[in-house]
């Protein structure tokens, strides 16, 4: 029973809210890809940015976290419509491949920036100490977690309702189907690219935002997380966004249950080999399965 | 006849153009008059795909022009094209399979500024099998249910001209039938058509008129009758196509078959 | 004098990493140039092949694995075998997908390799590094020593560059301009397009490899820092871009032009005061980005031009 609820308390909660915040940015990356046809190596500093923005409301006026959201995402998203006037919107008549080397560029300026700015070391968003509500006398859940797990799911709740329900949601799924059909039925497709940019980059701030409530925050947060959601972008198959949110999920329940003892008393992948995991799971797919679980598209 | 309605709906004047530097079709000179369907014939390679091409900029053009009801619309861009009035369905990738055919519609509509509801209702009428798969992703069609979910996604718009490239390539010879068919019923609502096939015999049978390419040159032209009759083209196209040697041509007098349920039972999942 | 002389050993620092860094970026235009191949881990074949010549040349020290004191024809060959052996496992899972997962992969390699690095103290000395690895001719009086070190960086590369320049003339290199060009006619010639392309990736992760080799000879310590990805992979990448990529003296001035840049701007930004010292580290990086911005748009084929070996 204690295996059980430790378990549940250390690893399988901070695996579902690590995943729901993973799931937030891979669907931004996935959108981009879809759209825009290349991987965006900044997203992950997309994130640190909106994080940064949070800490920077809270300094100035103690608001809650949550209450920081809209100007994190207000400051991302115009941050990202800049950055893609000056750096995508030149090259996107060339080869999709130089557009990955902007953004592995963008990524370097974007960090260096924000720690030219903020500095390098570690800040948290939510002061004093966190105490759990305690069920059962042994399930412990921190109201913060059940914040985040919720603010996620309202985030991919207006997702869906924008991809299903909006003609400019229409209209990016029908851009990431076929560009040339989209381009000759008449759909403006810089209006789309510039509703992808800006879904992305909400999403991208939340997930900042969030994963710093949920532990700290400092300059590297964005490239630690790369990895992990690219790889849920991968999972979900790249292009598809309702498999980027299942590919988070699974990634980061992943990540926080390899430090289980699974097999004998030891952690079965020491917490340092954490973040191999989703590496792990990447080059698996990569290898057996790279149009993702859901079958996607491989491009 | 009023002098307006004696102007062609899209007139090709002495169009040369090609991909890269290479010249792929020369000095060709088309025309579609209101109300026609006209058909583009040739073998592969001739150039019939570029001729469309050239209609929305896809294609560099070398010399001529291209005018659309008097307009000039040389080199215009694919997304200006639609907003002129020309729809274009082309032979792959002409829907997008990851959404719905009532999505497909209503991205068909994009453009327009007004309900579009109700054109895409008489898409549905126009076109029963689409309107009991309408929450169906497109991609999920068959062949050629996603020909004519093409179709009516390509007309949401009202166009002044239709063009289809290939609309029956890599369907069956019933099917085939079938989009003939809808060809003329969507031509009987006033909206010209041209066309590129490679079932010449069938596409010269419900054509008004139609052109014959051959490496890149217009060869040959007349009434779809006439070149139906005409033994060259017969030696030259009809001749060889076993399957349509056994398939009788749809008499362009008789009437379509049904495009409804009914006819389609093959087609259901 | 004095400081006649101190510029004079600063002048040959200054090419001898320049050196180091070109045979770098030759291995990532083979890899990018020629053959059209995204590798955003350069610092993971970088640090596979210093730590390989680390573990081969130290005298053993029970804190890291090795302890070979093998000498330099030793180290050298073993850190490019090293290197090539997790490139061609690269190469092998992604060559057959677009760029951008391989871009995700090599990025995702050199992730994992620092954490190796890092985390197997057994082997790697963890995050503490390797240190006293012996560099050539250190024995010799200053500054010949240095001369000695820069004369063999400097051979190696003009070893290289002849190398390559003859590859590239030779059928391997018009084939591999060909799969990069147009793929579809290379392929319906008959080529084997992934042998090709796995073997330029391989290729180039074993000048990494040799790259990292000369580098922990030359500054006698490594540690899991050298994997991150800032400090070598941008570089690298804005040396080729700037060069030229596809185009071997490209690559030789790219290297040498933004590595001396690099290098004096630093002797700018530490005379600073400390606070603006750090900043204005973080300003270089902000500028080499910026650097490549400018150059992606406004010199898409870099500041010298690929020439194209006249093929028959």
């Amino acid at each position: 029973m204690n295996e059980l609820i430790g378990f549940v308390n250390f690893h399988l909660i901070p695996g579902i809210v690590l995943g729901s915040i993973y799931a937030l940015g891979a669907i931004g990356l996935t959108l981009t890809f879809g759209i825009l046809r290349f991987a965006n190596f900044a997203h992950g500093e997309t994130m640190t940015l909106g994080a940064f923005v949070a800490l920077v409301v809270i300094d100035l006026t103690n608001w809650h976290v949550l209450a920081t959201l809209p100007f994190a995402m207000l400051l991302t998203v115009l941050t990202v419509l800049v950055m893609d006037r000056l750096f995508f919107r030149p090259l996107r008549t060339g080869p999709t491949v130089i557009l990955l080397i902007a953004s592995f560029g963008l990524m370097l300026m974007m960090r260096s920036a924000i720690q030219i700015i903020w500095g390098v070391d570690l800040e948290t968003l939510s002061k004093g100490l966190a105490i759990p509500w305690v069920l059962f006398e042994s399930l412990r859940i921190f109201p913060k977690h059940l914040l985040i797990v919720g603010a996620a799911l309202l985030l991919m709740l207006g997702v869906h309702g924008l991809l299903r329900h909006t003609p400019i949601g229409k209209a990016m799924r029908a851009m990431s189907d076929s560009p040339e059909l989209a381009r000759m039925t008449g759909i403006d497709t810089e209006r789309v690219v510039m509703a992808t940019w800006i879904t992305g980059a909400v999403l991208a701030a939340a997930a900042g935002v969030l994963l710093a409530y949920d532990t700290h925050l400092d300059s590297r947060m964005g490239f630690r997380v790369l990895l992990p959601i690219f790889a849920a972008a991968l999972l979900g198959g790249l292009g598809r966004p309702y498999g980027a949110m299942a590919g988070g999920l699974v990634i980061g329940v992943a990540e926080e249950l390899s430090t289980y003892s699974w097999i004998g008393d030891g952690p079965l992948v020491s917490p340092g080999y954490k973040s191999g995991v989703a590496f792990a799971i990447m080059i698996a797919l990569l290898i057996w399965r790279p149009s993702g679980l859901f079958r996607g598209r491989v491009f | 006849m009023s002098a307006l309605s004696d102007r062609p709906t899209l007139e090709f004047q002495g169009i040369s153009g090609g991909y890269g530097g290479s010249e792929i079709i020369h000095d060709i000179s088309i025309r579609v008059g209101a109300g026609e369907i006209v058909t583009l014939i040739g073998p592969n390679g001739a150039g019939k795909s570029s001729v469309m091409n050239a209609t929305f900029g896809q294609l560099q053009i070398n010399g001529g022009r291209i005018l659309l009801k008097g307009e000039e619309i040389t080199g215009i861009a694919p997304e200006q094209a639609v907003r002129r009035g020309i729809s274009y369905v082309p032979q792959v990738s002409n829907v997008f399979p990851n959404l719905t055919v009532q999505e497909n519609l209503e991205i068909g509509a994009w453009i327009r500024r007004d309900d579009f509801r109700p054109r895409m209702e008489e898409m549905f009428a126009l076109f029963p099998p689409l309107s009991e798969r309408r929450r169906i992703p497109a991609g999920a069609l068959s062949g050629g249910q996603r020909q004519m979910a093409a179709m009516a996604k390509a007309l949401m718009v009202d166009p002044e001209i239709l063009l289809l490239d290939e609309p029956t390539a890599g369907l069956s010879p019933r099917f085939r039938g079938e989009i003939f068919a809808v060809v003329r019923k969507v031509n009987a609502r006033g909206i010209p058509i041209l066309m590129v096939e490679q079932n010449a015999r069938q596409a010269l049978g419900i054509a008004d008129r139609g052109y014959v390419l051959v490496d890149g040159h217009c060869r040959m032209e007349g009434s779809g009758k006439d070149l139906l009759a005409n033994p060259e083209v017969g030696a030259m196209f009809l001749g060889r196509r076993a399957d349509e040697e056994t398939s009788p041509a749809p008499n362009p007098g008789s009437e379509a078959p049904a495009v409804d349920g009914s006819t389609t039972q093959s087609m259901r999942p | 004098m004095d400081s006649l002389y101190g510029i004079f050993l600063y002048a040959i620092y200054l090419l001898t990493m320049g050196g180091i860094y070109a045979v770098l970026v030759m291995g990532l235009n083979i890899q990018w140039g020629f053959t059209g191949l995204f590798n955003a881990g350069i610092a993971g074949f970088f640090a596979v092949g210093a730590y390989t010549s680390a573990i081969i040349s130290t005298a053993s020290s029970g804190r890291h694995l090795g302890g070979l004191s093998l000498p330099l024809w030793a180290s050298l060959p073993g850190a490019m075998i090293a290197s090539a052996l997790i490139a061609w496992a690269v190469a092998w899972i992604c060559i057959r997908l677009r760029s951008d997962y391989l871009a995700i992969a090599t990025l995702g390699i050199a992730e994992i390799l620092r954490l190796v690095l890092k985390n197997e103290d057994w082997a790697t000395n963890g995050a503490r590094g390797i240190s006293r690895i012996p560099k050539p001719f250190e024995d010799l009086p200053e500054p010949w020593n240095q001369i000695a070190m820069l004369l063999l960086v400097l051979a190696i590369l003009l070893v290289l560059y002849l190398l390559l320049e003859r590859a590239r003339r030779a059928p391997w290199g018009r084939v591999m301009t060909a799969i990069r060009e147009n793929e579809a006619a290379a392929r319906a010639a008959g080529k084997n397009v992934e042998g090709f392309r796995i073997e330029a990736f391989v290729l180039g992760g074993a000048l990494m490899g040799l790259g990292g080799a000369l580098m922990a000879h030359h500054v006698k310590f490594i540690d899991p820092n050298m994997a991150e990805p800032l400090s070598t992979t941008f570089i690298v990448w804005v040396m080729l871009i700037i060069g030229g990529s596809g185009n071997n003296k490209g690559a030789l001035f790219g290297a040498f032009l933004v590595w001396t840049l690099w290098s004096t701007s630093e002797i700018v930004t530490t005379r600073l005061p400390a606070e603006w010292e750090l900043k204005s580290a973080y300003l270089r990086f902000f500028l080499v980005g910026l650097a490549l911005q400018i150059i992606l748009q406004r010199y898409p084929a870099g500041i010298l031009k690929e020439h194209r070996p006249i093929g028959k």
